[in-house]
Protein backbone atom coordinates (compact mmCIF):
# COMPACT_ATOMS: atom_id res chain seq x y z
CA UNK A 1 0.00 0.00 0.00
CA UNK A 2 3.14 2.54 0.92
CA UNK A 3 3.99 1.87 -2.91
CA UNK A 4 1.00 2.64 -4.23
CA UNK A 5 0.18 5.99 -2.18
CA UNK A 6 3.73 7.13 -3.76
CA UNK A 7 2.62 6.33 -6.97
CA UNK A 8 -1.33 7.84 -6.69
CA UNK A 9 -0.54 10.80 -4.35
CA UNK A 10 -3.56 12.78 -3.73
CA UNK A 11 -2.04 15.59 -5.83
CA UNK A 12 -2.39 12.94 -8.47
CA UNK A 13 -5.61 11.75 -7.70
CA UNK A 14 -6.96 15.14 -7.73
CA UNK A 15 -5.47 16.41 -11.06
CA UNK A 16 -7.28 13.02 -12.26
CA UNK A 17 -10.69 13.99 -10.94
CA UNK A 18 -10.55 17.40 -12.05
CA UNK A 19 -7.74 17.98 -15.08
CA UNK A 20 -6.59 21.92 -15.31
CA UNK A 21 -6.61 23.52 -18.84
CA UNK A 22 -8.63 20.61 -19.95
CA UNK A 23 -10.57 21.96 -23.28
CA UNK A 24 -9.50 21.86 -26.91
CA UNK A 25 -8.19 25.31 -27.90
CA UNK A 26 -9.54 26.64 -31.55
CA UNK A 27 -6.93 29.62 -31.57
CA UNK A 28 -3.90 27.17 -30.64
CA UNK A 29 -0.76 28.42 -32.10
CA UNK A 30 0.20 24.72 -32.40
CA UNK A 31 -1.17 21.79 -31.74
CA UNK A 32 -0.16 17.48 -32.01
CA UNK A 33 -1.93 14.22 -31.04
CA UNK A 34 -0.35 12.00 -28.61
CA UNK A 35 -1.17 8.03 -28.07
CA UNK A 36 0.30 5.28 -26.03
CA UNK A 37 -0.75 1.89 -27.97
CA UNK A 38 -0.03 0.09 -25.14
CA UNK A 39 -2.99 1.45 -23.15
CA UNK A 40 -4.63 3.34 -25.95
CA UNK A 41 -4.17 6.54 -24.14
CA UNK A 42 -5.07 9.43 -26.44
CA UNK A 43 -4.47 13.12 -25.89
CA UNK A 44 -4.65 16.18 -27.80
CA UNK A 45 -2.19 19.39 -26.90
CA UNK A 46 -2.65 22.81 -27.77
CA UNK A 47 -0.13 25.60 -27.74
CA UNK A 48 -0.18 29.38 -27.76
CA UNK A 49 2.76 31.20 -28.57
CA UNK A 50 3.80 34.54 -27.24
CA UNK A 51 7.27 34.81 -29.15
CA UNK A 52 9.81 32.04 -27.70
CA UNK A 53 7.44 31.50 -24.37
CA UNK A 54 4.19 29.23 -24.08
CA UNK A 55 1.26 31.76 -23.14
CA UNK A 56 -0.96 29.26 -22.78
CA UNK A 57 -1.99 25.64 -23.27
CA UNK A 58 -4.25 22.92 -22.82
CA UNK A 59 -5.43 19.34 -23.75
CA UNK A 60 -8.36 16.81 -24.05
CA UNK A 61 -8.46 12.79 -24.08
CA UNK A 62 -8.83 9.55 -22.45
CA UNK A 63 -6.13 8.40 -20.28
CA UNK A 64 -5.61 6.85 -16.96
CA UNK A 65 -4.34 8.54 -13.69
CA UNK A 66 -0.94 8.93 -14.31
CA UNK A 67 -1.14 10.37 -18.12
CA UNK A 68 -3.76 12.60 -17.11
CA UNK A 69 -2.79 14.25 -14.13
CA UNK A 70 0.66 14.50 -16.17
CA UNK A 71 -0.76 15.97 -18.91
CA UNK A 72 -2.83 18.68 -16.52
CA UNK A 73 0.32 19.27 -14.50
CA UNK A 74 2.75 20.06 -17.27
CA UNK A 75 0.00 22.52 -18.95
CA UNK A 76 0.40 24.24 -15.36
CA UNK A 77 3.81 24.37 -15.59
CA UNK A 78 5.10 24.89 -19.07
CA UNK A 79 2.44 28.22 -18.85
CA UNK A 80 4.69 31.32 -19.29
CA UNK A 81 7.96 30.06 -19.92
CA UNK A 82 10.38 29.74 -22.56
CA UNK A 83 10.79 27.03 -24.57
CA UNK A 84 14.34 26.53 -23.49
CA UNK A 85 13.28 26.26 -20.02
CA UNK A 86 10.70 23.71 -21.36
CA UNK A 87 13.32 21.98 -22.20
CA UNK A 88 15.20 21.74 -19.21
CA UNK A 89 11.85 21.17 -16.95
CA UNK A 90 11.53 17.85 -19.22
CA UNK A 91 15.03 16.79 -18.94
CA UNK A 92 14.49 16.90 -15.11
CA UNK A 93 11.14 15.11 -15.42
CA UNK A 94 12.90 12.50 -17.22
CA UNK A 95 15.52 12.16 -14.77
CA UNK A 96 13.44 11.62 -11.75
CA UNK A 97 11.24 8.86 -13.37
CA UNK A 98 14.20 6.55 -14.80
CA UNK A 99 16.40 6.99 -12.02
CA UNK A 100 16.35 3.43 -10.45
CA UNK A 101 14.52 3.20 -7.03
CA UNK A 102 17.99 2.86 -5.04
CA UNK A 103 19.74 5.96 -6.43
CA UNK A 104 19.17 9.55 -5.33
CA UNK A 105 17.46 12.23 -7.58
CA UNK A 106 17.07 15.82 -7.63
CA UNK A 107 14.10 17.49 -7.44
CA UNK A 108 15.58 20.90 -7.85
CA UNK A 109 13.40 23.16 -10.48
CA UNK A 110 10.43 20.55 -10.24
CA UNK A 111 8.28 21.98 -8.44
CA UNK A 112 4.82 20.34 -7.94
CA UNK A 113 5.70 17.41 -11.08
CA UNK A 114 8.03 16.19 -8.09
CA UNK A 115 4.54 14.14 -7.14
CA UNK A 116 5.58 11.80 -9.94
CA UNK A 117 8.67 10.55 -8.09
CA UNK A 118 7.17 7.30 -7.14
CA UNK A 119 6.32 6.11 -10.86
CA UNK A 120 9.80 5.57 -10.52
CA UNK A 121 8.85 1.58 -8.48
CA UNK A 122 6.81 1.34 -11.33
CA UNK A 123 8.85 1.03 -14.82
CA UNK A 124 5.56 -0.12 -16.95
CA UNK A 125 4.17 3.48 -16.25
CA UNK A 126 7.00 5.83 -17.24
CA UNK A 127 5.00 5.73 -20.64
CA UNK A 128 2.28 7.14 -18.99
CA UNK A 129 3.65 9.93 -17.59
CA UNK A 130 5.79 10.83 -20.33
CA UNK A 131 2.84 10.78 -23.14
CA UNK A 132 2.10 14.48 -22.51
CA UNK A 133 5.68 15.45 -23.06
CA UNK A 134 6.22 13.55 -25.76
CA UNK A 135 3.28 15.07 -27.59
CA UNK A 136 4.54 18.60 -26.02
CA UNK A 137 7.48 18.02 -28.10
CA UNK A 138 5.55 16.95 -31.16
CA UNK A 139 3.04 20.19 -30.69
CA UNK A 140 6.46 22.32 -30.57
CA UNK A 141 8.34 20.91 -33.58
CA UNK A 142 4.39 21.18 -34.90
CA UNK A 143 4.67 17.27 -36.53
CA UNK A 144 1.88 16.67 -38.30
CA UNK A 145 2.12 12.53 -37.03
CA UNK A 146 1.07 11.28 -34.15
CA UNK A 147 3.95 11.56 -30.85
CA UNK A 148 3.81 8.01 -29.66
CA UNK A 149 5.16 6.21 -26.59
CA UNK A 150 5.90 2.99 -28.30
CA UNK B 1 10.13 -33.33 -8.90
CA UNK B 2 9.36 -37.12 -10.25
CA UNK B 3 6.43 -37.63 -7.48
CA UNK B 4 5.01 -34.44 -9.03
CA UNK B 5 4.94 -35.90 -12.77
CA UNK B 6 3.61 -39.29 -11.35
CA UNK B 7 1.03 -37.67 -9.99
CA UNK B 8 0.21 -35.52 -13.40
CA UNK B 9 0.81 -38.97 -15.36
CA UNK B 10 -1.69 -40.53 -12.65
CA UNK B 11 -4.69 -38.26 -12.40
CA UNK B 12 -7.66 -38.80 -10.30
CA UNK B 13 -8.84 -40.16 -13.49
CA UNK B 14 -12.60 -39.48 -13.84
CA UNK B 15 -13.08 -38.98 -10.69
CA UNK B 16 -13.82 -35.54 -9.55
CA UNK B 17 -11.44 -33.33 -8.84
CA UNK B 18 -11.69 -29.81 -7.68
CA UNK B 19 -9.80 -26.58 -8.78
CA UNK B 20 -7.34 -27.34 -5.50
CA UNK B 21 -6.59 -30.39 -6.13
CA UNK B 22 -5.33 -29.79 -10.22
CA UNK B 23 -3.38 -26.41 -9.31
CA UNK B 24 -0.68 -28.65 -7.47
CA UNK B 25 -0.19 -29.46 -10.87
CA UNK B 26 1.40 -26.32 -11.65
CA UNK B 27 4.58 -25.02 -10.29
CA UNK B 28 4.10 -21.54 -10.56
CA UNK B 29 1.02 -21.56 -9.15
CA UNK B 30 2.31 -23.22 -5.76
CA UNK B 31 5.57 -20.92 -5.39
CA UNK B 32 5.68 -19.73 -2.11
CA UNK B 33 8.36 -16.54 -2.82
CA UNK B 34 6.60 -15.20 -5.58
CA UNK B 35 2.95 -15.94 -5.34
CA UNK B 36 0.68 -15.42 -8.22
CA UNK B 37 -3.14 -14.99 -8.94
CA UNK B 38 -2.98 -15.61 -12.49
CA UNK B 39 -6.35 -14.36 -13.78
CA UNK B 40 -4.85 -13.18 -17.58
CA UNK B 41 -5.78 -17.27 -18.87
CA UNK B 42 -6.82 -15.45 -22.10
CA UNK B 43 -3.25 -14.08 -22.62
CA UNK B 44 -1.73 -17.41 -21.88
CA UNK B 45 -2.03 -20.80 -19.84
CA UNK B 46 0.09 -21.68 -17.11
CA UNK B 47 1.86 -25.11 -17.36
CA UNK B 48 1.36 -28.15 -15.88
CA UNK B 49 4.46 -30.11 -14.62
CA UNK B 50 3.60 -33.15 -17.12
CA UNK B 51 4.02 -30.45 -20.12
CA UNK B 52 7.48 -29.23 -18.77
CA UNK B 53 8.58 -32.73 -18.21
CA UNK B 54 7.79 -33.89 -21.54
CA UNK B 55 9.54 -30.54 -23.08
CA UNK B 56 12.41 -31.31 -21.27
CA UNK B 57 12.61 -35.39 -21.56
CA UNK B 58 12.68 -34.65 -25.05
CA UNK B 59 15.94 -32.60 -25.40
CA UNK B 60 17.28 -34.86 -22.29
CA UNK B 61 16.35 -38.23 -24.02
CA UNK B 62 15.79 -38.20 -27.57
CA UNK B 63 16.91 -34.63 -28.89
CA UNK B 64 17.12 -35.47 -32.94
CA UNK B 65 15.82 -33.82 -36.11
CA UNK B 66 12.47 -35.78 -37.42
CA UNK B 67 11.74 -37.43 -40.37
CA UNK B 68 15.50 -37.79 -42.02
CA UNK B 69 17.61 -39.84 -39.88
CA UNK B 70 18.00 -43.86 -39.93
CA UNK B 71 19.04 -43.63 -36.34
CA UNK B 72 17.23 -44.51 -33.24
CA UNK B 73 17.18 -41.10 -31.84
CA UNK B 74 15.76 -39.54 -34.68
CA UNK B 75 13.42 -42.39 -34.92
CA UNK B 76 12.29 -41.81 -31.25
CA UNK B 77 11.64 -37.89 -32.09
CA UNK B 78 9.90 -38.07 -35.31
CA UNK B 79 7.40 -40.89 -33.38
CA UNK B 80 7.26 -38.80 -30.02
CA UNK B 81 6.32 -35.62 -32.95
CA UNK B 82 4.01 -37.57 -34.75
CA UNK B 83 1.84 -39.22 -31.90
CA UNK B 84 1.59 -35.82 -30.70
CA UNK B 85 0.13 -34.68 -33.72
CA UNK B 86 -2.31 -37.68 -33.44
CA UNK B 87 -3.15 -36.81 -29.83
CA UNK B 88 -3.58 -33.04 -30.99
CA UNK B 89 -6.11 -34.64 -33.97
CA UNK B 90 -8.22 -36.99 -31.74
CA UNK B 91 -8.49 -34.19 -28.91
CA UNK B 92 -10.22 -31.65 -31.42
CA UNK B 93 -12.68 -34.50 -33.38
CA UNK B 94 -10.14 -34.25 -36.22
CA UNK B 95 -10.33 -37.73 -38.66
CA UNK B 96 -7.16 -37.98 -39.45
CA UNK B 97 -4.08 -36.18 -38.03
CA UNK B 98 -2.77 -35.62 -41.62
CA UNK B 99 -5.15 -32.87 -41.51
CA UNK B 100 -3.66 -31.41 -38.64
CA UNK B 101 -0.32 -28.74 -39.61
CA UNK B 102 1.99 -27.54 -36.98
CA UNK B 103 2.52 -23.51 -36.79
CA UNK B 104 3.73 -21.07 -34.31
CA UNK B 105 0.66 -20.71 -32.80
CA UNK B 106 -2.81 -19.64 -34.26
CA UNK B 107 -2.09 -16.24 -35.58
CA UNK B 108 0.45 -18.08 -38.00
CA UNK B 109 -2.33 -20.57 -38.89
CA UNK B 110 -4.50 -18.10 -40.05
CA UNK B 111 -2.08 -16.29 -41.91
CA UNK B 112 -1.22 -19.82 -43.61
CA UNK B 113 -4.80 -19.56 -44.78
CA UNK B 114 -5.02 -16.42 -45.68
CA UNK B 115 -1.51 -16.38 -47.99
CA UNK B 116 -1.97 -20.06 -49.54
CA UNK B 117 -5.71 -20.44 -49.57
CA UNK B 118 -6.56 -16.96 -49.75
CA UNK B 119 -4.31 -16.12 -52.58
CA UNK B 120 -5.17 -18.82 -54.56
CA UNK B 121 -9.51 -18.28 -54.51
CA UNK B 122 -10.26 -15.10 -53.98
CA UNK B 123 -9.86 -12.26 -56.16
CA UNK B 124 -11.11 -9.06 -57.10
CA UNK B 125 -14.77 -8.62 -55.95
CA UNK B 126 -15.11 -11.56 -53.57
CA UNK B 127 -16.20 -11.25 -50.19
CA UNK B 128 -14.38 -12.02 -46.50
CA UNK B 129 -16.92 -12.29 -43.63
CA UNK B 130 -15.53 -11.13 -40.50
CA UNK B 131 -17.14 -10.10 -37.03
CA UNK B 132 -16.85 -6.82 -34.87
CA UNK B 133 -15.17 -8.77 -32.04
CA UNK B 134 -11.97 -10.22 -33.64
CA UNK B 135 -9.09 -10.14 -32.30
CA UNK B 136 -5.99 -8.34 -34.62
CA UNK B 137 -4.70 -11.59 -35.82
CA UNK B 138 -8.12 -12.69 -37.64
CA UNK B 139 -8.51 -9.43 -39.41
CA UNK B 140 -5.25 -8.14 -40.48
CA UNK B 141 -4.01 -11.40 -42.38
CA UNK B 142 -7.49 -10.64 -44.46
CA UNK B 143 -6.52 -7.13 -44.86
CA UNK B 144 -3.17 -8.30 -46.09
CA UNK B 145 -4.82 -11.23 -48.62
CA UNK B 146 -7.29 -8.38 -49.55
CA UNK B 147 -4.81 -5.73 -50.40
CA UNK B 148 -3.08 -8.81 -52.92
CA UNK B 149 -6.19 -9.97 -54.46
CA UNK B 150 -8.87 -7.15 -54.72
CA UNK B 151 -11.16 -9.05 -51.92
CA UNK B 152 -13.08 -7.09 -50.19
CA UNK B 153 -13.54 -7.39 -46.18
CA UNK B 154 -17.44 -7.24 -44.24
CA UNK B 155 -17.91 -7.02 -40.84
CA UNK B 156 -20.95 -8.89 -38.82
CA UNK B 157 -22.12 -6.36 -36.40
CA UNK B 158 -22.24 -7.33 -32.12
CA UNK B 159 -25.10 -6.09 -29.88
CA UNK B 160 -24.61 -4.20 -26.77
CA UNK B 161 -24.58 -7.38 -24.89
CA UNK B 162 -21.73 -8.88 -27.09
CA UNK B 163 -23.78 -11.31 -29.66
CA UNK B 164 -23.29 -11.28 -33.36
CA UNK B 165 -26.18 -10.51 -34.85
CA UNK B 166 -26.72 -13.53 -36.53
CA UNK B 167 -29.11 -12.23 -39.53
CA UNK B 168 -26.95 -9.65 -40.51
CA UNK B 169 -24.49 -11.91 -40.95
CA UNK B 170 -26.58 -14.44 -43.19
CA UNK B 171 -27.35 -11.57 -45.35
CA UNK B 172 -23.76 -10.34 -45.83
CA UNK B 173 -22.66 -14.04 -46.46
CA UNK B 174 -25.98 -14.45 -48.35
CA UNK B 175 -24.30 -11.75 -50.91
CA UNK B 176 -21.59 -14.17 -52.68
CA UNK B 177 -19.18 -14.36 -49.75
CA UNK B 178 -16.43 -16.76 -50.58
CA UNK B 179 -15.34 -16.89 -46.70
CA UNK B 180 -16.53 -16.48 -43.59
CA UNK B 181 -13.67 -16.31 -40.83
CA UNK B 182 -14.88 -15.88 -36.85
CA UNK B 183 -13.49 -16.56 -33.38
CA UNK B 184 -15.35 -19.20 -31.70
CA UNK B 185 -14.83 -17.36 -28.04
CA UNK B 186 -14.28 -13.70 -27.98
CA UNK B 187 -11.04 -13.19 -26.41
CA UNK B 188 -12.73 -9.83 -24.42
CA UNK B 189 -16.55 -10.68 -24.26
CA UNK B 190 -16.42 -14.10 -23.43
CA UNK B 191 -18.67 -14.51 -26.15
CA UNK B 192 -19.56 -18.20 -27.20
CA UNK B 193 -20.69 -17.40 -30.63
CA UNK B 194 -22.63 -20.09 -32.74
CA UNK B 195 -20.50 -21.24 -35.31
CA UNK B 196 -21.99 -24.25 -35.66
CA UNK B 197 -24.88 -22.43 -36.91
CA UNK B 198 -22.69 -20.05 -39.18
CA UNK B 199 -20.85 -22.82 -40.65
CA UNK B 200 -24.27 -24.31 -41.75
CA UNK B 201 -25.51 -20.15 -43.14
CA UNK B 202 -21.94 -19.91 -44.54
CA UNK B 203 -21.75 -23.61 -46.35
CA UNK B 204 -25.76 -23.14 -47.58
CA UNK B 205 -24.46 -20.05 -49.93
CA UNK B 206 -21.23 -21.75 -51.09
CA UNK B 207 -19.18 -19.91 -48.43
CA UNK B 208 -16.10 -21.62 -46.75
CA UNK B 209 -15.41 -21.15 -42.64
CA UNK B 210 -12.72 -21.06 -40.58
CA UNK B 211 -12.66 -20.75 -36.81
CA UNK B 212 -10.32 -19.01 -34.79
CA UNK B 213 -10.34 -21.29 -32.09
CA UNK B 214 -7.59 -19.78 -29.63
CA UNK B 215 -9.62 -19.36 -26.98
CA UNK B 216 -12.29 -22.04 -26.97
CA UNK B 217 -9.72 -25.46 -27.01
CA UNK B 218 -8.75 -25.14 -23.41
CA UNK B 219 -12.34 -24.65 -22.38
CA UNK B 220 -15.07 -26.31 -24.16
CA UNK B 221 -15.24 -29.65 -25.65
CA UNK B 222 -14.55 -29.01 -29.39
CA UNK B 223 -15.06 -31.22 -32.01
CA UNK B 224 -14.19 -30.02 -35.41
CA UNK B 225 -16.09 -32.31 -37.64
CA UNK B 226 -19.38 -31.44 -35.46
CA UNK B 227 -18.66 -27.48 -35.76
CA UNK B 228 -19.14 -28.34 -39.47
CA UNK B 229 -15.91 -25.61 -40.01
CA UNK B 230 -13.32 -25.87 -42.85
CA UNK B 231 -10.47 -24.29 -41.01
CA UNK B 232 -9.74 -24.31 -37.20
CA UNK B 233 -7.02 -22.53 -35.69
CA UNK B 234 -5.67 -22.57 -32.43
CA UNK B 235 -2.46 -21.82 -30.19
CA UNK B 236 -0.42 -23.88 -28.04
CA UNK B 237 0.05 -22.20 -25.13
CA UNK B 238 -3.31 -20.78 -24.33
CA UNK B 239 -4.62 -25.11 -23.38
CA UNK B 240 -1.31 -25.47 -21.06
CA UNK B 241 1.03 -26.33 -24.08
CA UNK B 242 4.02 -24.43 -24.51
CA UNK B 243 4.43 -21.20 -26.59
CA UNK B 244 5.67 -21.12 -30.00
CA UNK B 245 3.63 -23.89 -31.31
CA UNK B 246 0.02 -24.30 -32.57
CA UNK B 247 -2.02 -25.71 -35.21
CA UNK B 248 -4.38 -25.27 -38.33
CA UNK B 249 -6.67 -28.00 -38.80
CA UNK B 250 -8.36 -28.05 -42.17
CA UNK B 251 -10.38 -30.42 -44.54
CA UNK B 252 -7.93 -32.88 -45.84
CA UNK B 253 -9.16 -32.20 -49.41
CA UNK B 254 -8.74 -28.19 -48.78
CA UNK B 255 -5.11 -28.50 -47.60
CA UNK B 256 -4.30 -31.03 -50.89
CA UNK B 257 -5.64 -28.37 -53.30
CA UNK B 258 -3.97 -25.66 -50.86
CA UNK B 259 -0.59 -24.16 -52.60
CA UNK B 260 2.42 -24.43 -50.19
CA UNK B 261 3.35 -21.66 -47.42
CA UNK B 262 6.47 -21.46 -47.09
CA UNK B 263 9.40 -23.39 -48.80
CA UNK B 264 12.30 -25.46 -47.51
CA UNK B 265 13.47 -28.99 -46.40
CA UNK B 266 10.75 -31.29 -44.99
CA UNK B 267 8.00 -29.71 -47.35
CA UNK B 268 9.36 -30.97 -50.69
CA UNK B 269 9.38 -34.63 -52.42
CA UNK B 270 12.19 -33.72 -55.17
CA UNK B 271 14.11 -30.84 -55.71
CA UNK B 272 16.09 -29.66 -59.06
CA UNK B 273 16.44 -26.44 -60.42
CA UNK B 274 13.76 -27.34 -63.21
CA UNK B 275 11.70 -27.62 -60.68
CA UNK B 276 10.36 -29.01 -57.46
CA UNK B 277 7.90 -31.04 -56.26
CA UNK B 278 5.54 -31.20 -52.57
CA UNK B 279 5.38 -33.69 -50.31
CA UNK B 280 2.34 -34.89 -48.91
CA UNK B 281 0.19 -32.89 -46.41
CA UNK B 282 0.59 -31.50 -43.52
CA UNK B 283 4.36 -32.11 -44.27
CA UNK B 284 3.88 -29.62 -47.18
CA UNK B 285 3.07 -27.09 -45.28
CA UNK B 286 6.17 -27.50 -42.55
CA UNK B 287 8.73 -26.37 -44.44
CA UNK B 288 12.39 -26.28 -42.01
CA UNK B 289 12.89 -28.07 -38.67
CA UNK B 290 9.63 -27.68 -36.76
CA UNK B 291 9.31 -26.69 -32.87
CA UNK B 292 9.58 -30.64 -32.01
CA UNK B 293 10.14 -29.81 -28.19
CA UNK B 294 6.99 -27.53 -28.46
CA UNK B 295 5.14 -30.34 -30.53
CA UNK B 296 5.83 -32.82 -27.79
CA UNK B 297 5.17 -30.87 -25.20
CA UNK B 298 1.38 -29.98 -26.84
CA UNK B 299 0.42 -33.31 -27.28
CA UNK B 300 1.52 -33.51 -23.39
CA UNK B 301 -0.69 -30.87 -22.73
CA UNK B 302 -3.89 -32.62 -24.50
CA UNK B 303 -2.89 -35.74 -22.85
CA UNK B 304 -3.37 -33.81 -19.72
CA UNK B 305 -6.47 -31.74 -20.54
CA UNK B 306 -8.14 -35.16 -21.86
CA UNK B 307 -7.27 -36.55 -18.43
CA UNK B 308 -9.41 -33.99 -16.55
CA UNK B 309 -12.11 -34.56 -19.31
CA UNK B 310 -13.04 -30.81 -21.10
CA UNK B 311 -16.66 -31.24 -20.08
CA UNK B 312 -15.73 -31.16 -16.53
CA UNK B 313 -13.01 -28.67 -16.99
CA UNK B 314 -16.13 -26.10 -18.59
CA UNK B 315 -18.51 -26.58 -15.83
CA UNK B 316 -15.61 -25.85 -13.31
CA UNK B 317 -15.05 -22.81 -15.18
CA UNK B 318 -18.68 -21.93 -15.84
CA UNK B 319 -19.25 -22.28 -12.03
CA UNK B 320 -16.56 -20.14 -11.25
CA UNK B 321 -17.55 -17.36 -13.86
CA UNK B 322 -21.07 -17.38 -11.76
CA UNK B 323 -19.74 -16.94 -8.54
CA UNK B 324 -17.14 -14.16 -9.91
CA UNK B 325 -19.84 -12.02 -11.92
CA UNK B 326 -21.95 -12.45 -8.81
CA UNK B 327 -19.37 -10.94 -6.64
CA UNK B 328 -18.15 -8.77 -9.21
CA UNK B 329 -21.29 -6.68 -9.60
CA UNK B 330 -21.39 -6.00 -5.78
CA UNK B 331 -18.86 -3.55 -6.59
CA UNK B 332 -20.22 -0.39 -6.86
CA UNK B 333 -19.56 1.72 -10.36
CA UNK B 334 -18.37 -1.74 -11.72
CA UNK B 335 -19.78 -2.48 -15.17
CA UNK B 336 -19.06 -5.95 -17.48
CA UNK B 337 -18.54 -5.33 -20.77
CA UNK B 338 -20.06 -8.50 -22.29
CA UNK B 339 -23.29 -10.12 -21.25
CA UNK B 340 -23.88 -13.15 -23.79
CA UNK B 341 -25.94 -15.50 -22.92
CA UNK B 342 -23.77 -18.22 -23.96
CA UNK B 343 -20.29 -16.99 -22.37
CA UNK B 344 -17.01 -18.60 -21.38
CA UNK B 345 -15.02 -17.55 -18.00
CA UNK B 346 -13.84 -13.85 -19.77
CA UNK B 347 -15.34 -11.00 -17.55
CA UNK B 348 -14.09 -7.92 -19.18
CA UNK B 349 -15.16 -4.84 -17.08
CA UNK B 350 -14.84 -1.07 -16.38
CA UNK B 351 -14.64 0.92 -13.19
CA UNK B 352 -16.26 3.88 -13.17
CA UNK B 353 -14.33 7.30 -13.29
CA UNK B 354 -11.10 4.76 -12.81
CA UNK B 355 -8.36 3.53 -16.05
CA UNK B 356 -8.43 0.16 -16.53
CA UNK B 357 -4.21 0.69 -16.09
CA UNK B 358 -4.80 1.94 -12.95
CA UNK B 359 -6.56 -1.14 -11.98
CA UNK B 360 -3.84 -3.25 -13.37
CA UNK B 361 -1.44 -1.72 -11.72
CA UNK B 362 -3.13 -1.74 -7.80
CA UNK B 363 -4.23 -5.63 -8.36
CA UNK B 364 -0.63 -6.15 -8.87
CA UNK B 365 0.30 -4.54 -5.98
CA UNK B 366 -1.92 -7.59 -4.52
CA UNK B 367 -0.39 -10.50 -6.48
CA UNK B 368 -3.32 -10.36 -8.56
CA UNK B 369 -2.79 -10.50 -12.38
CA UNK B 370 -5.33 -9.20 -14.60
CA UNK B 371 -5.19 -7.51 -18.34
CA UNK B 372 -6.03 -4.03 -19.40
CA UNK B 373 -5.67 -2.78 -22.44
CA UNK B 374 -7.74 -2.88 -25.89
CA UNK B 375 -6.45 -6.91 -25.78
CA UNK B 376 -5.85 -6.68 -29.94
CA UNK B 377 -9.33 -6.14 -30.56
CA UNK B 378 -9.23 -2.07 -31.16
CA UNK B 379 -12.28 -2.11 -33.65
CA UNK B 380 -14.78 -3.45 -30.98
CA UNK B 381 -12.91 -1.06 -28.50
CA UNK B 382 -14.50 1.92 -30.80
CA UNK B 383 -17.64 -0.10 -30.99
CA UNK B 384 -17.88 0.47 -27.32
CA UNK B 385 -16.60 3.99 -27.67
CA UNK B 386 -14.14 3.07 -24.77
CA UNK B 387 -10.16 2.84 -24.77
CA UNK B 388 -9.66 -0.32 -23.12
CA UNK B 389 -10.93 -2.32 -20.47
CA UNK B 390 -9.71 -4.66 -17.73
CA UNK B 391 -10.42 -7.98 -18.11
CA UNK B 392 -10.13 -11.40 -15.81
CA UNK B 393 -9.85 -14.52 -17.60
CA UNK B 394 -10.10 -17.69 -15.57
CA UNK B 395 -9.00 -21.16 -15.80
CA UNK B 396 -10.15 -24.99 -14.41
CA UNK B 397 -6.99 -24.64 -11.86
CA UNK B 398 -8.30 -20.98 -10.70
CA UNK B 399 -10.09 -20.83 -7.14
CA UNK B 400 -13.14 -19.06 -5.50
CA UNK B 401 -10.15 -17.62 -3.13
CA UNK B 402 -8.55 -16.42 -6.54
CA UNK B 403 -11.58 -14.41 -6.96
CA UNK B 404 -11.70 -13.28 -3.42
CA UNK B 405 -8.60 -12.04 -3.93
CA UNK B 406 -10.03 -10.22 -7.15
CA UNK B 407 -12.81 -8.52 -5.65
CA UNK B 408 -10.75 -7.26 -2.15
CA UNK B 409 -8.36 -6.15 -4.88
CA UNK B 410 -11.14 -3.83 -6.71
CA UNK B 411 -12.01 -2.52 -3.31
CA UNK B 412 -8.77 -1.60 -2.42
CA UNK B 413 -8.72 0.27 -5.70
CA UNK B 414 -11.68 2.47 -5.03
CA UNK B 415 -9.90 3.27 -1.52
CA UNK B 416 -7.34 4.26 -3.43
CA UNK B 417 -9.30 6.90 -6.03
CA UNK B 418 -11.67 7.47 -3.04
Amino acid sequence: MSDLRELYQQTIIDHNRKPRNFHPMPDADHHAKGHNPLCGDRLELYLKMDGNRISDASFTGVGCAISTASASMMTEAIKGRTLDEVKTLYSHFHTLLTTPMHKPVSTDGLDKLEVFSGVREFPVRVKCATLAWHTLEAAIKDEKSEAKTE
Amino acid sequence: MTHTITSTLNPPASSPWTSADVRVDFPILTSAERPVIYLDNAATSQKPDAVIAATTRYYKTMNANIHRGVYRLSVEATDAYESARAGIAAFIGAGNPREVVFTRGCTEAINLVAMTWGLQNLKPGSTIVLTQMEHHSNIVPWQLVAARTGAKIVVTPVSNDGELDIGAFERLVANGAALVAVTHISNVLGTINPVQDMARIAHRHGALILVDGAQSVAHMPVHVGELGCDFFTFSGHKMCGPTGIGALWARGELLDAMPPYQGGGDMISTVSFEGSTWNMVPHKFEAGTPDIAGAIGLGAAVDYLKRLEMPRIATTEADLLTYAEKAMLTIPGLRLIGQARHKASVISFMLDGIHPHDIGTILDQEHVAIRTGHHCCQPLMDFYHIPATARASLAFYNTQADIDALISGLRRVIEVFR
